[in-house]
């Protein structure tokens, strides 16, 4: 038998790039399955669709790129990518909505770039930024988790949700009356958009803050599978545990100054994209910071941003602006925050000066 | 049981170790062929001190260091060396090297050697040179010489002892069976090291995952009179690198660019300390080790006590070598060690394990995909570097940002490989960074030395070239001016300053000398008695020419002056200029001083340079005063260079000084000089007034005499009276004469100056006038004389042919007068004609004297 000569070490940890994607693709299905049972079909449906719609682009611009199809897509980024956004898009998005979203996402943000590694920003919040920004009426299509009649437990049919999504939402609203029920705001945008009520009296009067608990239970799901990754070492706690607790402090503050007018830190860290953001969008390794040190500074960064727009800005939700923001401020965060190598006093950081050189 | 720390980072890569520790220790087959490695060592390969085709025995030594960083080698085995020559050696780059192979003869007949008695005799530098002549190096890693690791230097104060025991690498088992079965010579071994170190803690840091030699080791330090631990560290690769080791057991970084010792440790591997035992204890030198051999290649997997020198194959065999399952042959660990694909290659000093591996045991890395900069290699980095961008930055060859990621302090440890889940083979872009980097820094010093000198090179050249066109441009520049003079042109050529006045100096120095040859020349014509006039004159003309010559170039600095305003350099060349006329016009004082008393033709000519020097000087001057004006001009208008102006304006202030004191000087001689002429005038002025003195005595005595004369016809009673009387006028008549010609010879040589000529003539004339009337006396008396007895009558007739001879000689004097007259008017040439003319006279009033006294002496007879 030839002996092949390679260079050391001779031996890998058996986990690769795919074992890592999929195992975040494991770690998402709390939260999808809680999704889909608060929430109803709409999640499942657009998982699945984009997840098809995914790997078929990516496969498509591999195959433009000259690259081997097979060997790339089993990487399974592009699925994760896929789940990722279609859990942040609202369950009775429209299937353009979704598609556009994927295209943008692996298309323009992840493959013109030179695909996997190369992504300045984040592809799933690229695609829901765009969506975001371009049709933002079919961007609050949040259903209210509980139906209002009574206190039954009821979501849109399988069927129903399918029409909802590919066909027409008005097809829907003519054979369901009730339908109105279905398409409510979320908390954050609840609360955000008070009509002069103070946070309390919304809590009290809104039908959608008497069901918060159903958005408490989805985070706690996306907690889960974030916490597991954490233990399986996929990624470190720096980045996650930074953002959330960033948001709590940022919070609090705001709520002991003035608890009229702002809202509370569970409900900061519980609603919208936060448990979803800080286990699986702020730990993209890709388009975030390298360095422990540079993690936390990037997810208190984002923490920053997201509460100074939800607060104060436009948009209920600000997750993926502030996530883009902090993945054009990466590179630079990198430079400044080396670790201090073995031996060494003092970290290096900023750019290569020429004493540096030994 | 110390403490234990952590480090950063760290894998648990499987360990596979237990495959070769279930069999004890095993020797080795003795080889047929033993090739020893000449550099088995990190430093200067030891060089070879037997022949081909002599006998060796073992522990023999066979190759000899080279220098202190460097330890010799021995001969593994008795036996006839048959080669020294290049074969394979176990190193990364499977480059062969010079290796001394020697046939066996099976006697393993060893060389007369003896350990030391009591090594606490020997002194620390004799222990150390003994361990070096010994052969000891590292055997834990790189082979670095222990001799050297142990003569520390004066500022190192050890208070640890580091026995690295950790074999953390995954499969490698020697160290683990080397403390399990001789646990007492390793004890044995920290001894003397001890002993040269004095430290004052004793730590052997070993993973947790060997009992059975914690257990050994224990045991063999019960009774121990130091202060020595067994620490057991948790299993993590790579706990046994010398600095997470250290950092390991005492919480201490070895610093950047530093050593064990600068933070009072030393570190050595249980192989090493093992070794160091076998040589003081039995005289053996470094010959053998255990080497482990394992893998799914082997069917036994076991230690081998491995003569250095045996053919891997050797050892192969002996375990068991599964030819068809072995698809990578791993010298080291599979961590860090390197692929070999020759059988034939040796062991040596430092290779601790063989793994033949199996394709499914190592199989083929995946291809590597792109980074997804997952940050797993970061965590896992001993070092704490950053793997991914070093990467990133080897990849790109960014490599002054690989640096200051700290590149260098990588260890290639394989931590950050092995964890990568795009299987980007780190390690070796890092390696390969390294090298570029290092070859950079190579060929920047190369090509740094190149550049200097081609920057001489380049210097000298343009330097050269620079002198050529400075040549060149102050021979265009000559021949310009030249043209420019011709053509009367005051315009001067665009030229940078200095340039010009230095051209111009250079022109100023050239004329200078011109001139200072024609004096010379000049001098010895003068010098010379009977030069020509005309020659005399020539000389002047060409002084002339030359000191034109030289006025012009000066004009010309001055001219050039103003446009530039460089005050320094016009000063100092003024003041030259100005030195120089003075020296010309003393030169020509002296030249005027030795005609006038040579009483040489040319005096005129003489005068005139004189006044031309003159006006040389006082241009000069006014040059000078020129240039301070303007000096004095730009300093009051430019107040930025007020202070250089200020400086430049006193120079010139002095400079106009020196001048005029010189001048003065010059002046002064010139006056002097004239004095000395006038002192002449009134010499000659005296002699004439004595001369017209004794003239007037010599009417009055005539009259007084002829009186009586001429009362005598009518008497005639005096006749004797009256012929001494005639005698004595004679005789003042000629003294009369040769006082007129001295007179006149005077008159020649003061005939210089205008004024002494018209004071001469006028003398000239009144002396001619006084002759004329001591002839017309002479007649007299003769006429009285005449009117006396018969005798008288012949001499009357002779009187008459007389006074007709004196008459012409008077016309004569006439004419000489009116050529002096004429001379008066045509200035130059009139001295001479004057003096030939008076000569002529002379010559003839000589002639009637002679007649007269001839006419006399006649009388007298009668
Ligand atoms: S482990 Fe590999 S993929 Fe992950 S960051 Fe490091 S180099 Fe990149
Ligand atoms: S090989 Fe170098 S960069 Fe990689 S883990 Fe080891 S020390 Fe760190």
């Amino acid at each position: 038998m030839p002996h092949i000569r390679i260079s050391s070490p001779h031996v890998q940890r058996p986990t690769k790039t795919a074992d890592i994607m999929r195992l975040v693709i494991i770690a998402t299905l709390p939260g999808l399955f809680g999704m889909t049972f608060f929430f109803g079909w709409g999640t499942l449906i657009n998982v699945v669709l984009a997840s098809v719609m995914a790997i078929s682009l990516e496969a498509i611009c591999i195959k433009l790129r000259r690259r081997p199809v097979l060997f790339y897509v089993r990487d399974n980024s592009a699925l994760l990518t896929a789940i990722l956004l279609a859990l942040a898009l609202p369950p009775f998005a429209p299937w353009w909505v979704t598609a556009t979203a994927v295209f943008v996402a692996i298309v323009i943000a992840k493959q013109i770039y030179g695909g996997l590694g190369q992504n300045p920003f984040n592809p799933a919040m690229v695609g829901y930024a765009l969506v975001l920004i371009s049709f933002p009426v079919e961007m609050t299509r949040w259903t209210a988790p509980f139906d209002l009649n009574g206190n039954t437990w009821e979501v849109l049919g399988f069927a129903d949700t399918l029409t909802v999504i590919f066909g027409s939402w008005q097809e829907i609203i003519q054979a369901h009356p009730y339908i109105d029920s279905f398409t409510s705001a979320t908390p954050l945008d609840t609360l955000k958009h008070r009509n002069g009520l103070t946070v309390e009296e919304v809590w009290q009067s809104s039908e959608v803050m008497a069901n918060v608990g159903a958005w408490y239970a989805v985070s706690l799901c996306y907690f889960v599978g974030g916490i597991f990754l954490i233990y399986r070492k996929i990624y470190t706690w720096h980045a996650p545990l930074t953002l959330l607790i960033t948001l709590a402090l940022i919070s609090a503050i705001f709520f002991a100054i003035d608890p009229d007018n702002y809202a509370d830190p569970l409900i900061h860290l519980t609603t919208g994209a936060t448990m979803l953001g800080a286990f699986f969008i702020v730990t993209d390794p890709v388009s975030s910071a390298t360095s422990n040190r540079g993690k936390v500074v990037f997810a208190a960064g984002i923490a920053i941003l997201v509460y100074i727009v939800r607060t104060w800005g436009n948009y209920p939700d600000a997750l993926a602006f502030a996530v883009m923001l902090m993945n054009l401020c990466a590179p630079f965060i990198d430079q400044y925050t080396q670790p201090r190598s073995y031996g060494y006093k003092k970290p290096n950081s900023g750019q290569p000066s020429k004493e540096n050189h030994s | 049981m110390g403490k234990v720390f952590t480090f950063h980072g760290g894998i648990h890569p499987p360990e596979n170790k237990h495959r070769s520790t279930q069999l004890p220790i095993a020797t080795a087959p003795l080889p047929k062929l033993l090739h020893i490695p000449l550099q088995q060592h990190i430093g200067a390969a030891s060089k070879a001190c037997v022949k081909v085709g002599d006998k060796v025995l073992k522990g023999q030594r066979i190759g000899d260091a080279q220098g202190d960083f460097s330890v010799p080698v021995h001969a593994s085995s008795s036996g006839i060396v048959t080669a020294i020559g290049n074969h394979a050696v176990p190193h990364p780059s499977g480059m062969p090297a010079t290796c001394i192979s020697i046939e066996t003869d099976g006697q393993e007949q060893w060389i007369a050697h003896s350990g030391l008695a009591d090594f606490t005799a020997l002194s620390t530098a004799e222990l150390i040179d003994y361990i070096r002549d010994r052969g000891i190096c590292g055997m834990g890693g790189a082979g670095f010489p222990t001799a050297v690791k142990l003569h520390l230097g004066d500022h190192h104060i050890i208070n640890t002892l580091i026995i690295n025991a950790a074999e953390c690498e995954p499969y490698i088992s020697a160290d683990d069976l080397l403390m399990r079965e001789r646990a007492e010579h390793i004890i044995a071994g920290i001894d003397v090291l001890q002993h040269l170190i004095k430290a004052s803690h004793i730590i052997i840091g070993i993973e947790d995952n060997k009992p059975q030699a914690i257990r050994a080791l224990e045991t063999a330090i019960v009774g121990c009179r130091y202060n020595i631990d067994v620490v057991s560290v948790p299993t993590k690769y790579p706990s046994g690198g010398e600095k997470q080791l250290i950092q390991l057991l005492t919480n201490v970084e070895v610093p950047h660019g530093g050593i064990p010792a600068d933070v009072g440790i030393v570190c050595q591997n249980v192989g090493t300390v093992y070794a160091i035992h076998r040589a003081i204890a039995y005289g053996e030198s470094l010959i053998s080790r255990i080497v482990t051999v394992t893998g799914d290649g082997v069917s036994k997997p076991q230690n081998f006590e491995t003569l250095i020198g045996t053919p891997f194959c050797t050892l192969l065999e002996a375990a068991g070598h599964l030819q068809n399952n072995t698809s990578r042959l791993i010298v080291g660990g599979p961590m860090m060690g390197y692929t070999i694909d020759d059988l034939e290659i040796p062991v040596s000093k430092t290779t601790n394990c063989i793994i033949a591996a199996s394709p499914r045991e190592m199989p083929a890395p995946d291809p590597a995909l792109a980074c997804i900069r997952c940050g797993q290699c970061e965590q896992v980095c001993p070092v704490q570097l950053l793997p991914q961008q070093l990467h990133w930055y080897a990849k790109s060859q960014e490599y002054d940002k690989a640096q200051q990621h700290n590149l260098f302090d990588c260890i290639e440890c394989g931590a950050c490989s092995f964890v990568c889940p795009s299987n980007i083979p780190l390690v070796q872009y890092y390696r390969h960074a390294k090298t570029a980097i290092k070859e950079e820094a190579q060929d920047k010093r190369k090509s740094d030395i190149a550049r200097e000198r081609f920057e001489a090179k380049q210097m000298r050249e343009q330097r050269a070239i620079e002198e050529k066109a400075t040549k060149r441009k102050a021979r265009a520049e000559q021949a310009a001016k030249a043209q420019a003079e011709k053509q009367k042109v005051a315009q001067q050529p665009p030229l940078d300053p200095v340039g010009q006045q230095q051209l111009l100096k250079q022109q100023v120095s050239a004329e200078k000398l011109n001139v200072e040859q024609l004096q010379q020349q000049f001098a010895v014509l003068q010098a010379q008695s009977n030069t020509e006039a005309s020659a005399i004159q020539l000389g002047d003309l060409q002084l002339k020419k030359a000191q034109l010559n030289l006025q012009r170039t000066e004009q010309a600095l001055l001219s050039y002056q103003p446009a530039d305003c460089a005050p320094d350099i016009d000063i100092k060349k003024l003041k030259v200029a100005a030195a120089m006329a003075s020296t010309k016009l003393k030169k020509a004082q002296q030249a005027l001083k030795n005609a006038q008393e040579k009483s040489q033709p040319g005096i005129e000519l003489l005068t005139t340079t004189i006044l031309a020097l003159e006006k040389t000087a006082s241009s000069a001057n006014a040059a000078y005063s020129d240039a301070s004006n303007h000096c004095l001009a730009t300093s009051s208008t430019n107040l930025a260079s007020t202070e250089p102006a200020t400086g430049a304006a006193k120079k010139l202030k002095i400079a106009v000084a020196i001048a005029r004191t010189k001048l003065k000087r010059a002046q002064a001689q010139l006056s002097k000089a004239t004095a000395e002429g006038t002192k002449n005038l009134a010499d000659l002025a005296q002699s004439v007034t004595d001369l017209s003195a004794k003239l007037s005595t010599a009417e009055a005595d005539f009259k007084v005499i002829s009186e009586p004369i001429q009362t005598q016809p009518a008497s005639d009673s005096h006749p004797s009276r009256d012929q001494p009387d005639l005698k004595t006028l004679k005789t003042m008549a000629a003294i009369a004469r040769t006082k007129l010609k001295k007179a006149h010879s005077r008159l020649e040589k003061l005939s210089a100056e205008e004024q002494q000529d018209h004071q001469l003539l006028a003398e000239i004339t009144r002396l001619e006038e006084k002759v004329l009337l001591t002839q017309a006396s002479y007649l007299q008396a003769k006429d009285a004389s005449a009117s006396q007895p018969d005798a008288a009558q012949n001499k009357a007739a002779k009187q008459a042919s007389l006074e007709e001879h004196l008459q012409k000689t008077l016309t004569l004097f006439d004419r000489a007068q009116q050529a002096l007259k004429k001379a008066e008017a045509n200035k130059s040439p009139a001295v001479q004609k004057m003096r030939i003319s008076i000569e002529k006279i002379s010559v003839k009033l000589a002639a009637a004297e002679h007649a007269l006294q001839q006419h006399n002496s006649s009388q007298d007879q009668e």
